[in-house]
This record gives structure tokens, sequence and C-alpha cells, in this order.
């Protein structure tokens, strides 16, 4: 398939305001494609963003957009969600501002199925206000608040929106744009519940930098090295993980949702 | 379940405000549990299923809030209802409501504070935060009932003024009205008047969703439509696309609070009670309304010149009708449960007259003999 992505970017705004080597723009492409893959009408769409680096993505979109406040980029979306259940919401979320400020909304909208997608760029770091550690950010790396090391162990996210009851989490990495796009694409065909896809980013201006990595480049061939199928792991069993990133899909099962579930029953039997 | 039934009912302030919500055309609600605050949510569980509408607890306030934006912004009227330190929570989200131009109702049942505070008992210290309460330059409309059917009146003319701005509408009651029991006229659906936002035409093919009508209000367009809307937090321009520039936010600024201000006097709601003559004034609101009322009856019963002026809308603050009822008055009482935020805010537009504030923590409540105390102390002078 032949890709344009003109239906949905906004293209004289760009370039993008992003640094070079930054991976937003590489999500931000695997979304347009899962979009226009699965022929989504812009104005089926609503972006819904907080406040990061990524959360500027909607910028570009020419779809419906609401640009919220840091951390509640996904209560936003379940109210948008539940007021008109017939929209795709897509919750684009960085670690900062979806696992960190905003973890509460995040495991709570696993939990209830919500019906919309969350796309997480995990950076490890805030790159919007200067690279200081976030819920995600790897024990003992340096951040702009960690200037000494870092005394917390990150969240494993993907295992945590799992585990709060996620009907579909998927992992991959900037490095695989193809993959990226086909769980955004898998993530929309599934219509119905929580769909949360994580995307290992990079920050190189921030993370990059104070972690020793001279370029872009570097950084995206430490992710490739450090890359594992959840299905190798399967099938050739557990080998140490330590360090590692498991690419694939956490879960994928199937669930009623929350609309489902309101609309379908409380409302019908009320 | 009385749900929208015309006729003469006995309820709670916090039921009344809830029915008149969904009268209102309100069908969504989300909302965190707090004392005394509690059974407007438990109403919306019960009733919006029945009305076709959505109900959510969320996990905080400040999702509650945030839920209730995103819910406006797709078209469908949507409330919350909290205390002080819910209402604490949601600050961040309220400054949202102004910038992104949602309509919303939020209620917030005043109890004793600061913090946790007297959980049960009520209060009037939240006075200045609902109209300060969000970081910068913004405006916001409070309104405040003083019995159980100007919960339901009040409500829906809440519901009325947030369609007509576009902006966060305050209902401010206090831990007595919202848990008292009174009876209620209902009006049949025909004799009240529901306002709805104005919906940009599907062919306006210019369309620009922030781009203010002759009334500094812009058009809506709910996320779903064909033509494409944006919600921005950030300074934007009339695209809905961020914009940095500073000429452009001090224009966003001001429009946003002109677009209130300049109405301010539809908006003042007040009664005033004996002010043709009045020479002893007290000025109440909510709660501090009934004591003022009986104190006024007593203190005209012995010959003296006492009238009450209740302000039903709070903010913006009703100044023209303050001044013009203070004007021939030689005393200015205000009972309030708080150390005089009411009072500050009238001595801002009386300098040169007296004005006592008759104030009361620990969360009991304002007595008549509280103020005719005051009264005579004045008179005997
Ligand atoms: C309530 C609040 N606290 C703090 C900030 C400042 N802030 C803006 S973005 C951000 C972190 C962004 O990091 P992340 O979400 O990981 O996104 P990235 O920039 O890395 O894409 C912070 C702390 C804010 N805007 N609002
Ligand atoms: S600061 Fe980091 S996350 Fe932000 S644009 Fe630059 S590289 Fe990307």
């Amino acid at each position: 398939m032949k890709y344009s992505g003109k239906k949905y970017v906004k293209e004289e705004l760009l370039p993008f305001f992003w640094c070079s080597g930054c991976g937003n723009g590489i999500i931000f492409a695997a979304l347009i494609r899962a979009m226009e893959e699965n022929n989504l009408e812009k104005k089926d769409i609503v972006a819904v963003t907080g406040i990061g680096c990524w959360g500027k993505a909607d910028d570009y979109l020419k779809t419906h957009a609401f640009h919220g406040t840091h951390g509640r980029a996904i209560a936003v979306a379940t109210g948008i969600k539940l007021a008109n259940p017939l929209l795709h919401i897509f919750a684009l979320v960085g670690d900062g501002d979806g696992a960190t400020i905003g973890g509460n909304h995040l495991i709570h909208a696993a939990r209830r199925n919500i019906d919309i997608i969350t796309i997480m760029s995990n950076n490890l770091n805030y790159g919007m206000t200067g690279g200081q550690y976030s819920g995600t950010t790897p024990f003992d790396s340096i951040t702009s608040t960690s200037r000494r090391g870092h005394a917390e162990d990150a969240f494993d996210i993907s295992n945590l929106v799992k585990s709060a009851g996620a009907g579909y989490v998927a992992r991959c990495t900037i490095d695989n744009p193809r993959m990226i796009q086909r769980f955004i694409s898998k993530a929309i065909k599934k219509e119905r519940g929580f769909r949360f896809i994580e995307v290992i980013n990079i920050c190189p201006t921030y993370f990059g930098r104070y972690n020793k990595f001279n370029n872009a480049v570097e950084m995206i061939k430490d992710i490739k090295e450090r890359t594992v199928n959840i299905k190798d792991i399967e099938r050739e069993g557990q080998e140490d993980l330590d360090g590692k990133i498991v690419v694939g899909e956490y879960i994928d099962k199937k669930v009623e949702g929350f609309l489902e579930r309101y609309w379908g029953k409380i409302r019908n039997n009320a | 379940m009385i749900c929208n039934k015309k006729g003469r009912h006995f309820m709670q302030g916090n039921i009344a405000v809830g029915e008149a919500a969904i009268i209102s055309g309100a069908r969504f609600f989300a909302g965190y549990p707090i004392t005394p605050s509690s059974e407007i949510a438990e109403h919306a569980s019960l009733n919006l299923p029945i009305a076709g509408g959505t109900f959510i607890q969320m996990e905080d306030e400040i999702g509650s809030l945030a839920a209730v934006i995103g819910a406006s912004m797709a078209g469908v009227k949507a409330y919350t209802a909290t205390s002080g330190p819910g209402l604490s929570l949601m600050n961040e989200n309220i400054g949202l409501a102004c910038m992104v131009e949602a309509p919303c109702v939020i209620v917030s049942v005043q109890r004793a504070g600061p913090s946790t505070g007297l959980a049960t008992k009520p209060a009037q210290g939240d006075f200045y935060q609902f109209r300060y309460g969000t970081h910068g330059d913004h405006m916001i409309i409070a309104l405040s009932p003083a019995s159980v059917q100007e919960c339901f009146d009040l409500t829906i003319k809440a519901f009325n003024f947030s369609e007509r701005f576009r902006c966060p509408v305050f209902l401010a009651l206090d831990a007595i009205i919202a848990k008292m029991y009174e009876t209620v006229d209902i009006p049949g659906s025909d004799e009240i008047e529901i306002l709805n936002r104005k919906i940009a035409s599907t062919s306006d093919k210019d369309y620009l969703p922030y781009k203010p009508d002759e009334n500094g209000v812009p058009l809506f367009v709910p996320f779903g439509s064909s033509l494409i809307t944006r919600a921005n937090s950030s300074g934007h321009g009339i695209d809905g696309y961020p914009c940095a520039d500073d000429k452009n936010h001090d224009r966003l600024v001001r429009r946003l609070i002109d677009k209130i201000d300049r109405y301010k006097e539809e908006i003042a709601l007040f009664k005033e009670f004996n002010i043709s003559d009045v020479e002893i004034l007290i000025i109440s609101y909510g709660c501090s309304t009934r004591p003022a009322l009986a104190a006024m009856k007593k203190a005209r019963k012995k010959g003296i010149k006492a009238g009450v002026l209740q302000l039903q809308t709070l903010w913006p603050f009703p100044e023209a009708i303050v001044k013009s009822a203070v004007s021939q008055a030689k005393l200015i009482l205000v009972p309030e449960l708080s150390l005089g935020q009411l009072k500050s805010e009238i001595t801002k537009y009386c300098p040169k007259k007296t004005v006592i504030g008759i104030n009361k923590l620990g969360g009991t409540t304002i007595q008549p003999d509280d103020i005719l105390a005051f009264l005579s102390k004045e008179i005997e002078l």
C-alpha cells in the first residue's frame, strides 16, 4: 500500500518542532499510516494530548484534537468517548504525561477498559522540560534531576497496564516503524476496550547526552541490540531479560469494554 | 427517584440540583465522592442511565473535571459535584475549561476548611476560591442558592449561562442548603427556559473554532462533526492551533474575560427585602440568608429600618447591585461562615461606608440573634 498521509497531516505546519534525531516523527508517521490503512475519516478521529514533546503531535493533524493539561489526556479522552462512542480516540502521551503525573488515569482506564487507544512515547525522561527523570527512567541512569545517578526503579509500563486489565497491550521500538504501525492498526481494528501501545523512543537531546550516547544512531543501535521478541521468549524459553526490551503483544484478549457494558447493559436495563 | 416530574416535591438540596441538571439537558456526570455533595453523584448514577446519559465515578477530581470537559467538547452537557478538597484538585482544569471554552457546571458544596477541616459541617470559606482558584487571568460565573427551590432554579440558570458564555459555571452551595429538605415546585418542561450553545452550520466552510461571534463567544462544533474543531489549553489562534504571539495572547485572554464581563448586569441575580427605606443593610448569600431575614423581621418590629440584599450571583461580583443597595444605608452587616471574604469584596465598592462582618467558624450556623446583637450594639452607639 502506498501512503500519502495528506488526509490527516497539516503539511503547512511542517517541519516538526522536534529535535533532529528525535523518534517522535517515526511514531507520528506510523500512526498516520495506520489511520490511512484503516481508512479512518478525519471527522471520526480525535487526537487527545497532554503536555510534552510527544504531546505536540496533535499540532500536525487535521483531525479533531484536544490539547489539554499535563497528565490528563486519558481522562479527557474518557469523557469524549463516553459522550460520542462512534469516535476513534487516540490519547498520545509521553511517559511523564501518561505513566507518571497521569499514571492513576492510565491504570484506571485500563481497569475499566475505556474504549480508547493510547500511544505512549516512552523516551525514559521528560523531554519537554529539559530531561528530568520520569516513572520509566531506568535505575542508575543520569537525567537532569538524577545528576548523580538514579535511585529508583522504573515501571514496566506494558506489564502494569496489562495487569490493570487492558484488553490489548503491545510494546515496540522506534527502530521498527512497521511494527508500530501494525500494532496501532490492530488496536484500531479491535474497536473495543482499552488498547495500549508503548513505543520505546529515544530522546537524544537529553537522555542521550546525559547517558553518553554520541548521537541518535548510537541510541537506536543500543535499542536494537537489547530488543527481544516476546514470541522468541515463548518459543525458546526464558532467558535472562535484565536490560532487555521485550517487544510484542503482551495481551490481546476479547473484552466487552466500558461502553458495551454501560450502554448495552446498564442503560438498556435502567 | 423523582426525575423530571412536574409538581410539588419534598426533596434535598443536592437532589434538586440533580433533578434540574437532567431537566437542563445534562447527560454526562463524572465525579469523585465527597461529603456533603455525594447525593448529587448518587442521583446521577441512578437517573442519568434512564435519561440516556452516562455516569462515571472517576479516580479523582482532576480526572472528573477532565472527563466533564471532554464530554462537553463532544457536544454533551456535563457536570460534576464536589466540595472544597475536591475543588482544590480541580483548579488546574478549571483554567482548562476557561481556555478551551467548554461549557460545564461545577457544583461545589462548601464545608469547613482548610484541608479536610470539618467534613460534614457547613462553611462559606470558598468564596474567593471559586473566583481565583485557577491560575492566570480569567473569568468564571458563580451562583449560590439559599433554599432548595433556588437549588433547582439556579442549577437551570447555571447550565444556561455555561451554554451561553461557553465557560465553567459554579453552583456554590454550602452544607446547610445542600443537605436541607424543603418543598420544591418543579415547573413543566415547557415552562422552563433551556439554552443551548450556538452551533456552527456544517455548511460554514470557513469555520474557525475560536473565532468569536458578536458577543465574543465562538460558535461551537462538537468532536465528530464534518467541520473539524480543536480544543487547545495552550495559547492559540482563532484556528485553535498554538500561537505564542504576544498580541494574540493579550487578545485571547481579554476576550475570555470580556465575553462574561460585558454581560455582568444580566448575570447578576439577587433578591432584595425591605430595601426602599433601608438604613441597616444585611448582605447575605446561601446559608446566611435565612438568619439575615429573621434578624431583619425582628429589627423591623422594633422600628429599625433593616433590609436584606441576598446575592444569588457571587461572580462576576454584582458590584452595581451592591453599590445601589448600600447607597442610602448607614450601616452594612455581612454575616458569613468565614472570616469575612464576602465582606472584603463588598468593602471594595463602598469604601466610605461602615461594613461590619459577623463571622463564625466552627461549622455551626449563624443565628438571627448573632446579627441582632451587632445591630443593637451599633444602634445604641
Ligand atoms: C501540572 C504540570 N506540571 C508540570 C508541567 C511541566 N511539564 C510539561 S511537559 C512535562 C514532562 C513531559 O515529559 P513526557 O510526558 O515524558 O513527554 P516528552 O516531552 O518526553 O515527550 C512537564 C513536567 C506542566 N506542564 N504541568
Ligand atoms: S527534547 Fe527529546 S523528546 Fe523532545 S523533541 Fe528533543 S529529542 Fe525529542
